[in-house]
């Protein structure tokens, strides 16, 4: 008894598809204006001193060092503390970390830049730690609700054809809950990237540098370049997590 | 070698102090090559009991060997490997092809790779699935019967000598799961595994079960018995209400059409003048004669009213035979094929179609007296 003929090839859903297509849209229409700006306003010196080369490609590599370093530091405190907790055993600790780190958020990542500024001093070190406390919280809550989200009675045969616990979580529970954990990491991710931009405040460097400068001095071309760059970058980020989501997702689900 | 290959020896499992356990001081044998079948109303520990054996759950007290080997403090991964374990979810990995999940158990006993693939297409095959088809496709592409398929070539892989089910078929639609139930049947008849099988259904049951263990709470045994000896004298009034009324219905489903004796009514064979039918009918002392077609297929019903009622040829009057039975149908099956017949007989061919016999209703009470 056989029965032949099952459709194997599934297109994507409509979401998904849009997912790696709009974030290209918008950076592209981003990078429009921001080449338009700089093409028809009156630029004086000042303007062209705040967006020297030099400056800039020093900005954005302070931007993306904080952005991916602090995106790397979340991600390995909590995935790691997200496995953990869904381990038999820590049904409160899961509770009170959630609560906790929920908390964390509820502050403005501004605040929590001065909290760690006011203890830390300012500097790179500071900046980093500070948006990784504040995107914690969707890396550990995706973690936690993608490996809990694991069929159960797949862990039940597992468990029942011999797997050990720690194969049943690299072979079974990590693989099926990879693309929840990808989403908390991308939400993270452009998070860590945005708020960057925040980092000038306490000596990070970044683009905040520019923004600033345009704002200080006036300089309306200049804000406007400096904010388009960054969402460019957050956009960038956005479409880059969106791919690994696609590409590191298992097949068959 | 012992005939018995797994025992519990006063096994108990509760949960806390206070709560009522969900085993209680079982003891229980499974004999090699046998299909014990546990059953009870849910929540009377029958799941418990399965899941002791391969050490899911863990006993609170008690011992449990296999093969004459104590495993209650045994290494449980390593048990599990050696013993099939199928649930009524399935529990398919749906990041995993067919092929893989078949072949789980032998990739974490470390067999060689081309070991490995001829066992999956092996096992493709012996649960009637076409590997070139099947072996790459993922779970989710499988209906619920080809899922659990799959899920009982998963657990046959490393060739166990122990098979646990779990409701195995409980969440299958009724025809597939009639069709899978004959199938495993005939797997088994081949395999000859060692299987203990959980339903709450009973008519599954008696269906399956060399032996059956009917359960109440605390996994207590109500009765432990063939299947025929079960329904024909019930321990207690427990066994008695849980098998239902229609105790005797339920029997005809362990008893074939060979079983029986065949009746045999006058058949004409086609192409046959109407003057020679109406003569044989007249002659024979049923009201009632079976058309065969010239390979004795049987084709219609004919009776004296349905010659004289109609001019249309032969081969037109009277009513069609619409099922046959062959030897191996159950008496239900019968039984079934004769309530809805219009003359109150079922027509029993070999497997060409060929008609052997008729069963009558009359046949089938004589068999169940004889039972007593």
């Amino acid at each position: 008894m056989t029965t032949a003929n099952i459709n194997t090839k599934t297109r994507s859903p409509l979401s998904e598809r849009l997912d790696l297509i709009i974030s290209p849209i918008f950076a592209v229409a981003l990078a429009i204006l921001g080449i338009a700006v700089w093409v028809y306003s009156d630029l004086d010196k000042i303007t062209i001193a705040i967006l020297s080369p030099e400056k800039i490609q020093r900005q954005l590599g302070e931007t993306l060092i904080l952005g991916l370093t602090s995106s790397l530091l979340v991600i390995l405190i909590s995935v790691p503390v997200g496995i953990l907790v869904t381990r038999k055993g820590y049904p409160r600790l899961k509770s009170l970390l959630v609560n906790t780190l929920g908390l964390g958020q509820a502050l403005p990542a501004y605040g929590l830049i001065v909290i760690f500024f006011s203890f830390m001093g300012s500097g790179i070190v500071t900046v980093i730690l500070a948006l990784a406390a504040f995107s914690l919280l969707p890396v550990l809550r995706n973690t936690i609700v993608g490996l809990e989200q694991v069929d159960k009675s797949v862990i039940d045969a597992a468990r029942g054809m011999g797997l050990t616990a720690r194969q049943i979580l690299l072979k079974i529970e990590l693989p099926l809950a990879v693309e929840v954990i990808l989403a908390g990491i991308r939400t993270a991710v452009v998070i860590n990237v945005g708020f960057s931009a925040l980092a000038f405040l306490v000596g990070g460097g970044g683009l905040g540098e520019t923004i600033n400068s345009g704002l200080k001095l006036d300089r309306g071309p200049a804000i406007l370049i400096g904010a388009v760059m960054v969402a460019i970058l957050a956009l960038v980020f956005d479409f880059l997590s969106a791919l690994a989501q696609k590409y590191l997702k298992p097949k068959g689900l | 070698m012992s005939n018995v290959l797994i025992r519990l020896e006063n096994v108990s499992k509760s949960y806390g102090a206070g709560s009522e356990p969900a085993v209680r001081n079982l003891t229980l044998e499974v004999m090699r090559g046998e299909v014990l079948v546990l059953v009870g109303p849910s929540g009377c520990g029958k799941s418990t009991t399965l899941r002791l054996i391969n050490r899911l759950i863990e006993p609170t007290s008690g011992r449990m060997f296999i093969d004459g080997e104590d495993v209650t403090d045994a290494n449980p991964s390593e048990l599990r490997r050696k013993i099939g374990y199928v649930i009524q979810q399935v529990g398919l990995f749906p990041h995993r092809t067919i092929a893989e999940n078949i072949a789980t158990v032998p990739m974490l006993l470390g067999w060689k790779k081309d070991k490995i693939a001829a066992r999956v297409d092996e096992l493709l095959e012996l649960v009637s699935m076409d590997p070139e088809i099947y072996r790459d496709r993922y779970p989710k592409e499988l209906s619920g019967g080809q899922a659990q398929r799959i899920g009982v070539a998963r657990a046959l892989a490393a060739d166990p000598d122990v098979l646990l089910m779990d409701e195995p078929f409980g969440a299958i639609d009724p025809i597939t799961r009639d069709r899978l139930q004959n199938e495993f049947l005939r797997l088994q008849q081949e395999l000859k595994k060692t299987i203990v099988f959980v339903t709450h259904d009973i008519d599954e049951a008696i269906k399956m079960g060399n032996r059956i263990a009917i359960l109440r709470e605390g996994s207590e045994i109500a009765q432990l018995d063939t299947p025929e000896a079960i329904l024909s004298h019930p321990a207690d009034e427990f066994v008695e209400s849980f098998l239902g009324s229609g105790a005797i219905l339920k029997g005809l489903t362990l008893k074939k059409v060979s079983d029986i004796e065949l009746h045999q009514v006058p058949t004409l064979t086609s192409p046959v003048m109407r003057e020679d039918a109406l003569k044989t009918l007249q002659e024979s002392v049923d009201q009632v004669a079976l058309l065969l077609d010239a390979n004795g297929k049987p084709l219609r019903w004919i009776d004296e009213r349905a010659l004289n009622r109609t001019t249309q040829p032969i081969e037109k009057s009277g009513r069609p035979v619409t099922v046959d039975l062959q030897p191996e149908d159950t008496l239900q099956d019968a039984l079934t094929v004769m309530l809805q017949s219009s003359v109150g007989m079922a027509c029993v061919t070999d497997r060409k179609g060929k008609y052997l016999g008729c069963t009558t209703i009359e046949s089938l009470a004589k068999l169940i007296m004889s039972d007593g």
